[in-house]
């Protein structure tokens, strides 16, 4: 077959399409729930006439022109990467797949333009219009997610056309976007995107706020997205244990990847840890019959295992098992840290004091996108070796061109000089939203804001 | 006009928007490059921010459009197209990657050096994005991708028709910007600004016919199917841009900015569409027709619907965003200075 001539190219179209994807993911979960963040808190401000608001959210805005950007053109990458290294997949399903891409392209062009008109109508825009304006960034946000996702559902669980002859035929577009994948799947997303980027925002307050500065700006800066990624942490956990149960019975190899379980089984245990050998896992701790109570909520349910298909239809499990044991891992201790801030403010109606906490906090951002990386391995890698679950192989879709390897090692020195550049340029920013106020003292600090509108106007006038 | 027919021609509209806005972005670009150094040429930088700014973003997504009917509505055509095109079309990503990234940067930068650096990036990239595209559509309309697998990676873009579509996009993304920046500096009263680009407008305008006529030529030796038909039923299109580009020069020097950004536009339609004409019924010219490499009837249908309500909740988005820049209500007031 041709496929065989190209397979050593194989691995880097995968690579390549893993560091676009993957790169991409974690900005696209900014421009999506950053928007949110920054409209909430400039609604506050306008509600309570508190400064500190409105400077937070201008402050926002400007770190989400940054992003919004990168984002736009990092996602373009991913349209053109589907036919440079996926031509014969894209031949045969794009026009099965291809109308929630459509639909999504609309969504994120009302994005687009929405945040043109709220990134650069601070100054000229009355107050109430431009927050007005950022409400469709949110909702378009949602949407765009929503349907990238019905995409990425079609590849788990695809439906909505026949194969007859090893033709397509029968396509019903529709159908095939309202997967049954869809929903658990872009639940997930959209609330690991808050997650993320809640983590991520709060970051250069945390470390603020570690360093010694106390004043209100720092403490409301970190409240609120911290905050509001905790509150949606158990929302995630609930999401998380549907979409793993829907897994369980749509894509019962992925599954039994995610658990490194080797044989079909009654009463199927769960293992921590250890590492997956010769159909079984090794050195974990042993939990009986809670994959069983997990996937199908009854303790002597029947767990399909990697046995049951060819080993050329098996993924590679340590790589899909440590992923999703890891992002498992992290959504667990985040959610001790949420009940940490939860404990410490109805104790208190304050931050914890503890820098332990503050540490873990900063920690919370990177450990964020790990998850959300660890998630998409966990269901691409899961879904190996099919492009199209049980449909196409991977192997069957890539190019036939030689030398994809070269675009991939072209991509590595770009993203790596992009994410230079973001970080450097987004932590100048967070360093400067710092500065104005502490050259005016404390002015902001304390629990009693200055509400008077020349205060405000000077407060949000003198914000870099 | 068969349904895919109908899609091509939705698809042909988005090229052509691409075109008209996204190319007056990449002609910024093109401008900030040759400005001079940070000193001399600080006005002229500062006001292509200013124009592109707000609206580069909703002007990319017309490119995005496009690709995704293209797969859609003809994934036959979209495998071959990208896999054989590859080499341009990463370079052309790459380049918009760079671009978008270092113009963000540039904006949230303040020492000089820094600024100088992204801005670099940010105007080179403008210029090489447009020329690659051009490449990929010269490979397309000279009939250098078959109609199944990949072809030459080499030879299906750099070739003649290549070059000609690489270098004709840089000129008219070019003249496009000079034409739009000249009449967005008469609108803020800036006469030096506004003679600074009437004058890069006439320049580009002169430049674009000669690289137009160089490309007849062309045409004619490497692209036989679109030369026979861009002289035949597509001519009419074709003297229509000729009338359009003249009559700009004339209004750029009449200082009548409004009409002339009106025929530097028609201008450009009218050649994309020359184009379309001079290929149809060709997807890829003599390999792949409309009809040949389009999707399931049910798609193409829920595609037109989609597109129908998506236009109806972005055109008055975009109607809005485009007044108030017009307007110059998107302005930030302590925005850096060049």
């Amino acid at each position: 077959m041709l496929a065989a001539a190209s397979a050593p190219d194989l691995l880097y179209a995968r690579q390549q399409m893993a560091l676009s994807l993957g790169w991409h993911i974690v900005i696209a979960c900014t421009g999506m729930a950053f928007p949110v963040i920054a409209v909430f808190a400039e609604w506050r401000g306008q509600r309570t006439g508190d400064p500190v608001y409105t400077q937070l959210a201008r402050s926002w805005s400007k770190a989400l022109a940054v992003l919004f950007a990168i984002g736009a053109v990092s996602g373009t990458i991913l349209s053109f990467e589907f036919g440079i290294l996926w031509p014969r997949w894209m031949s045969t399903y794009g026009d099965v797949m291809g109308l929630p891409f459509a639909i999504e392209g609309f969504a994120f062009f009302t994005e687009a333009i929405f945040v043109g008109i709220y990134l650069y109508g601070w100054d000229r825009l009355p107050p109430r219009v431009h927050l007005w304006s950022g409400i469709p960034i949110g909702i378009a946000g949602l949407a765009s997610a929503f349907f990238v996702v019905a995409a990425n559902g079609f590849m788990n669980t695809p439906t909505g056309f026949k194969v007859v002859d090893g033709k397509i035929v029968s396509v019903h577009p529709w159908a095939a976007m309202f997967n049954t994948s869809l929903w658990p799947e872009a639940t997930h997303m959209i609330l690991a995107a808050f997650i993320v980027t809640g983590f991520l925002v709060a970051m250069p307050h945390a470390l603020a706020l570690l360093r010694g500065s106390r004043d209100r700006y720092r403490r409301i800066g970190f409240l609120i997205p911290f905050a509001i990624a905790c509150a949606v942490v158990p929302l995630q956990i609930v999401a998380g244990d549907w979409a793993a149960r829907h897994v369980a019975v749509h894509q019962p190899v992925k599954l039994a990847a995610m658990e490194g379980l080797g044989k079909t089984t009654r009463g199927a245990p769960i293992h921590i840890g250890g590492f997956y050998t010769d159909g079984h896992v090794r050195f974990g701790i042993e939990i009986p019959d809670a994959l069983s109570f997990l996937a199908f909520h009854h303790t002597n349910a029947v767990v399909q295992g990697l046995e049951s298909v060819p080993p050329a239809d098996r993924p590679p499990v340590n790589v899909v098992r440590f992923a999703f044991q890891t992002m498992v891992g992290i959504g667990t201790a985040m959610l001790g840290l949420g009940i940490w801030l939860m404990l410490a403010w109805r104790k208190r109606r304050d931050l914890p004091r503890s820098r332990w906490f503050y540490r873990l906090a900063l920690v919370a951002g990177p450990a964020a996108v790990v998850a959300l990386e660890c998630g998409w391995i966990t269901t691409e890698v899961g879904r190996q070796p099919w492009i199209v679950y049980n449909l196409m192989r991977t192997r069957d879709a890539v190019s036939t061109a030689s030398g994809l390897r070269y675009g991939y090692f072209l991509l590595i020195v770009v993203y790596t000089a992009l994410t230079v550049g973001a970080i450097t340029v987004l932590r100048r920013l967070s360093r400067e939203s710092g500065e104005p106020r502490a050259k005016r003292g404390g002015d902001l600090d304390g629990s009693h804001p200055a509400s008077s509108r020349t205060r405000a106007a000077s407060a949000t006038g003198e914000a870099p | 006009m068969s349904l895919a027919v109908a899609v091509a021609v939705v698809m042909f509209v988005g090229i052509t928007l691409y075109a008209l806005f996204a190319g007056a972005d990449f002609g910024g670009g093109f401008w900030d490059l040759f400005a001079g150094s940070a000193e001399r040429g600080a006005d002229a930088r500062a006001l292509i921010e200013h124009s592109v700014a707000p609206v580069w973003e909703a002007n990319h997504v017309w490119l995005i459009f496009v690709l995704v009917v293209l797969w859609t509505a003809f994934p036959r055509a979209f495998g071959p197209i990208m896999s054989t095109l590859a080499m341009p079309l990463t370079l052309a990503a790459i380049g918009i990657i760079l671009r978008g990234s270092a113009f963000a940067f540039r904006k949230a930068s303040i020492p000089v050096e820094t600024r100088r650096f992204f801005g670099a990036v940010f105007a080179l990239s403008s210029v090489l994005t447009p020329f690659f595209l051009g490449a990929v559509v010269g490979g397309v309309a000279s009939g250098r991708v078959p109609a199944t697998g990949t072809g030459s990676l080499l030879r299906s873009w750099v070739n003649p028709t290549s070059m000609l579509g690489g270098a004709m996009a840089v000129v008219v993304c070019a003249f496009l910007a000079a034409v739009y920046l000249s009449a967005d500096a008469a609108a803020r009263g800036r006469a030096d600004l506004t003679d600074y680009f009437a004058r890069r407008a006439i320049g580009a305008g002169v430049v674009a016919g000669v690289v137009a006529a160089v490309g007849v030529v062309v045409l004619h030796a490497d692209a036989r199917h679109l030369f026979h038909h861009l002289t035949g039923r597509a001519l009419p299109f074709l003297l229509l841009s000729v009338a359009g580009g003249l009559g700009t020069l004339a209004l750029v020097r009449a200082r009548q900015f409004g009409i002339a950004r009106l025929s530097a536009a028609l201008a450009v339609v009218a050649v994309l569409w020359g184009w379309a004409a001079g290929q149809y019924p060709y997807l890829i010219v003599g390999r792949l027709t409309i009809t040949a490499g389009q999707g399931a009837h049910a798609t193409l249908e829920a595609l037109l619907g989609a597109v129908v309500v998506g236009l109806l909740v972005v055109a008055p988005a975009l109607a809005w965003l485009l007044l108030l820049t017009r307007r110059g209500e998107l302005v930030e007031e302590n925005a850096h200075q060049n």
